[in-house]
C-alpha cells in the first residue's frame, strides 16, 4: 500500500442528517458504485483526501525507483538486468497515470513535487529502507509488490474514476513485478549457500517494514471511516494486512526460509495466521522522517530536480519559439 | 553461412561482434546510472527504456559473439567475466554521465552513427548480423529521434542549456573520431561484405550531425583530433569502474546462478 496514514479532511463519517442535499446526492451515487468524474460535483472534503492519497501513492512511485535503482548497474545477468529496467521503468509510469489522475482534481504536478520536496507530503514508509543486498531486490518485488497489490486490487474498485482507471493499469504490471520478485527470492534461495543467506536477510529486514506499509492497526486509524463511506478506502488496513501475512506464510515455507516472527502460527479457529505486529513506533519514527534512508532518498529527489531545472526551462523555451514561428508563419 | 562468411576467420568476427556487443553494453549502462534522477518523469521513463533497448541488443550480439567464438562463452560470460582489457567499445560511450545534456550529446553522437551502421549491417553477407541489425534498427532509429530533438531543443532553448549543450559537445568531441577508424579487423570484415569500414560511415553521419547542430544553434569544434583506443582494448580510467560494479556479484559469487 503506497498510501499510508492520509489524513481524511474530517473525523468520522458526516452523519447523513447533517449533510446538504448535495452530499447526501453525491453519496448516494458512491453507494449506488458509480464512479464520480473529473467534472461531477464531489465535496471540498473528498477532493482534498484524494489529492492527498493519489499524491502519496505517486510520490512513492516515484521514490521507489531510487532502491530499486541502486542496484540496476550491478544486477547479476543481462536479463535481470532487462526485466529490473522494465520494472523500474513501469514504476515512473505509473507515477505518471497518478499525477495524471491527481491533476483531474485540480492539482498540477509541479505543485505535488513541490510539496513532497518540502516534507509536506509523504511515500510509503517502504522505501526508507535501504537495499543492501541482491535478494532485495527479490524482496522488494515478492514482499513490497504484494503488499502493494493487496490494496491495489480494491482500489480498482474505488469510487473516483480516474484512480480507479489507473489502478486497474496498474495492477496488471504489479502482479507482473511480484511474480518476477518472487522468482529472484526462489533463484537465493534455492542456490547457494550464500545467496540463500542473503534471501534470508533480505526476508528478515523486511518483513517488519512490508507489514507497517498497510498502515496503523483499525483501532488507531481515524480516517479510516470516512474513506471507506466515500469508497476511495475499500478495506481496512487490518484486513488487507492479514491478507497479505495469510498468503505470504506458505510462500515463505515454499522458499526454505524462516519467518522472522517467532510466533507466527495458523490458528485453527480463525483459519488466519496469527504474527506479531510491527514495531508502530519505529513506523511513526520513519514516517516523521527518522528511518534508515529518508534523508537520502529525499535529497536524491530534491537534487534530481534543482540539476533537471535547466533541462525544463531549455525544453520549455524551445517550445514556445517553436510555436511562435509555427504562428508567425501562419 | 554462406562462403562470403566463411572468408572471415572466426577470431576476426568474434572481435568485431565483441565491438558491436561492449558498445551496447557499456553505454546502456551508464544511461542505465540516471534511473530515478532525471530532470522529469517522462525522461526517467525513456532513459530507462533506452537502456532496456541496448540490453536487449546486447544480449544478442555477444550472444552471437559467444556463438561464433565457439568456446561455450554465452553473452553473459563475455559481459560479466572479461576484463577490461578485453572489452572492444569505442571510448564515447564509457566517457561518464556529466549532467543530462552531455547524456543526450553522447546518446546523439553515438544514435547518428549506430543508425547509419545498422542500415548498412542489414545488408550484411552474414544472415545472423543482418537479422540483429534489422531488428536492432527500429530502436535505434527511435533512440535517434529522441536525442536528436532532444539535442536541438537544449542547443536552441535558453542560454543556459545553450552553453551546456555546447560544452557537452566540445567535450565529447575528441571521441567521435575513433567510430570512424579502420583497422585490420575492419578492413577483413568489409573484404567479406559481412559489415562496412568505419570510414565509410562518415559521410551519412556528418550529414545528419550537421543538420542537427545547424538546428540546435550549436558550434561544430573545428578539430580532427581523436582519442582512441578503445576498439582494441586500451580504455580510459572509467571502465574499470564500470566493470567492478557490474561485475561484482559474478565475480564475488562464482559459479551461481541467479
Amino acid at each position: 500500500m503506497y498510501a499510508q496514514m492520509v489524513k481524511t479532511a474530517r473525523v468520522g463519517v458526516k452523519p447523513r442528517d447533517e449533510m446538504t442535499e448535495q452530499e447526501r446526492a453525491f453519496q448516494d451515487r458512491v453507494d449506488a458504485n458509480e464512479k464520480i468524474e473529473p467534472k461531477d460535483w464531489m465535496p471540498d472534503d473528498y477532493r482534498r483526501t484524494l489529492i492527498r492519497q493519489i499524491g502519496q501513492h505517486a510520490h512513492s512511485e516515484v521514490v521507489g525507483q531510487l532502491p530499486e535503482g541502486n542496484w540496476i548497474t550491478r544486477a547479476p545477468t543481462l536479463e535481470r538486468k532487462a526485466i529490473l529496467l522494465a520494472k523500474v521503468q513501469d514504476e515512473a509510469g505509473h507515477g505518471l497515470y497518478l499525477y495524471s489522475a491527481a491533476e483531474t482534481l485540480g492539482v498540477s504536478r509541479d505543485e505535488l513535487i513541490e510539496l513532497l520536496h518540502q516534507g509536506k507530503m509523504k511515500y510509503s514508509s517502504i522505501f526508507n529502507y535501504p537495499t543492501l543486498t541482491w535478494a532485495d531486490v527479490g524482496a522488494i518485488g515478492w514482499l513490497v509488490d504484494g503488499a502493494a497489490i493487496m490494496n491495489q486490487v480494491h482500489l480498482q474498485r474505488t469510487s473516483y474514476g480516474p484512480y480507479a482507471r489507473a489502478m486497474v493499469r496498474i495492477c496488471k504490471e504489479e502482479s507482473f513485478h511480484q511474480r518476477q520478485g518472487y522468482d529472484i527470492m526462489m533463484k537465493m534461495a534455492f542456490g547457494t549457500p550464500e545467496q540463500k543467506a542473503m534471501a534470508q536477510d533480505a526476508l528478515n529486514r523486511f518483513w517488519y517494514p512490508s507489514l507497517m506499509m498497510f498502515g496503523p492497526p483499525d483501532q488507531d486509524s481515524v480516517h479510516t471511516a470516512q474513506s471507506m463511506a466515500w469508497k476511495i478506502k475499500v478495506a481496512t488496513n487490518d484486513e488487507l494486512r492479514q491478507k497479505f501475512v495469510d498468503q505470504t506464510v506458505p510462500q515463505i515455507e515454499y522458499l526454505g526460509l524462516t519467518c522472522p516472527d517467532p510466533d507466527i502460527r495458523l490458528n485453527e479457529e480463525t483459519g488466519h495466521f496469527d504474527f506479531t505486529p510491527p514495531d508502530w513506533s519505529e513506523f511513526f519514527a520513519v514516517l516523521k522522517g527518522n528511518g534508515p534512508c529518508n534523508k537520502d532518498r529525499l535529497k536524491a529527489r530534491i537534487t534530481a530536480w534543482e540539476d533537471g531545472a535547466w533541462v525544463r526551462e531549455g525544453m520549455l523555451a524551445h517550445a514556445r519559439k517553436k510555436a511562435a514561428a509555427t504562428a508567425a508563419a501562419e | 553461412m554462406t562462403a562470403n562468411v566463411m572468408a572471415v576467420e572466426g577470431n576476426t568476427l568474434f572481435n568485431w561482434l565483441l565491438r558491436l556487443g561492449d558498445n551496447t553494453l557499456v553505454l546502456s549502462h551508464r544511461v542505465s546510472e540516471w534511473c530515478g534522477h532525471a530532470p522529469v518523469l517522462e525522461e526517467d521513463i525513456a532513459l530507462a527504456n533506452t537502456a532496456l533497448d541496448l540490453i536487449g541488443q546486447t544480449q544478442m550480439w555477444l550472444g552471437l559473439a559467444g556463438e561464433v567464438e565457439g568456446k561455450g562463452r554465452d553473452a553473459d560470460a563475455l559481459a560479466y567475466l572479461r576484463d577490461a582489457w578485453d572489452f572492444r567499445n569505442l571510448l564515447l560511450v564509457e566517457r561518464p554521465n556529466g549532467d543530462f545534456g552531455h547524456t543526450m550529446m553522447r546518446q546523439f553522437l553515438f544514435d547518428a552513427w549506430q543508425n547509419v551502421l545498422l542500415n548498412r549491417l542489414k545488408d550484411s553477407t552474414d544472415p545472423r548480423v543482418a537479422d540483429i541489425a534489422e531488428k536492432a534498427a527500429k530502436e535505434a532509429a527511435y533512440h535517434l529521434d529522441r536525442s536528436r530533438g532532444t539535442v536541438i531543443a537544449l542547443g536552441d532553448g535558453t542560454e543556459e542549456s545553450h552553453a551546456r549543450m555546447q560544452a557537452a559537445l566540445d567535450a565529447l568531441w575528441d571521441y567521435v573520431g575513433e567510430m570512424f577508424l579502420d583497422d585490420d579487423v575492419d578492413r577483413a570484415i568489409a573484404d567479406a561484405d559481412v559489415g562496412p569500414l568505419p570510414s565509410s560511415l562518415r559521410d551519412a553521419w556528418d550529414g545528419i550531425v550537421n543538420a542537427t547542430l545547424n538546428e540546435a544553434t550549436l558550434t561544430r569544434p573545428d578539430s580532427d583530433f581523436a582519442q582512441t583506443g578503445g576498439k582494441t582494448g586500451r580504455h580510459t580510467e572509467d571502465l574499470g569502474y564500470i566493470l567492478a560494479e557490474m561485475q561484482f556479484l559474478q565475480r564475488a559469487y562464482p559459479g551461481a546462478t541467479w
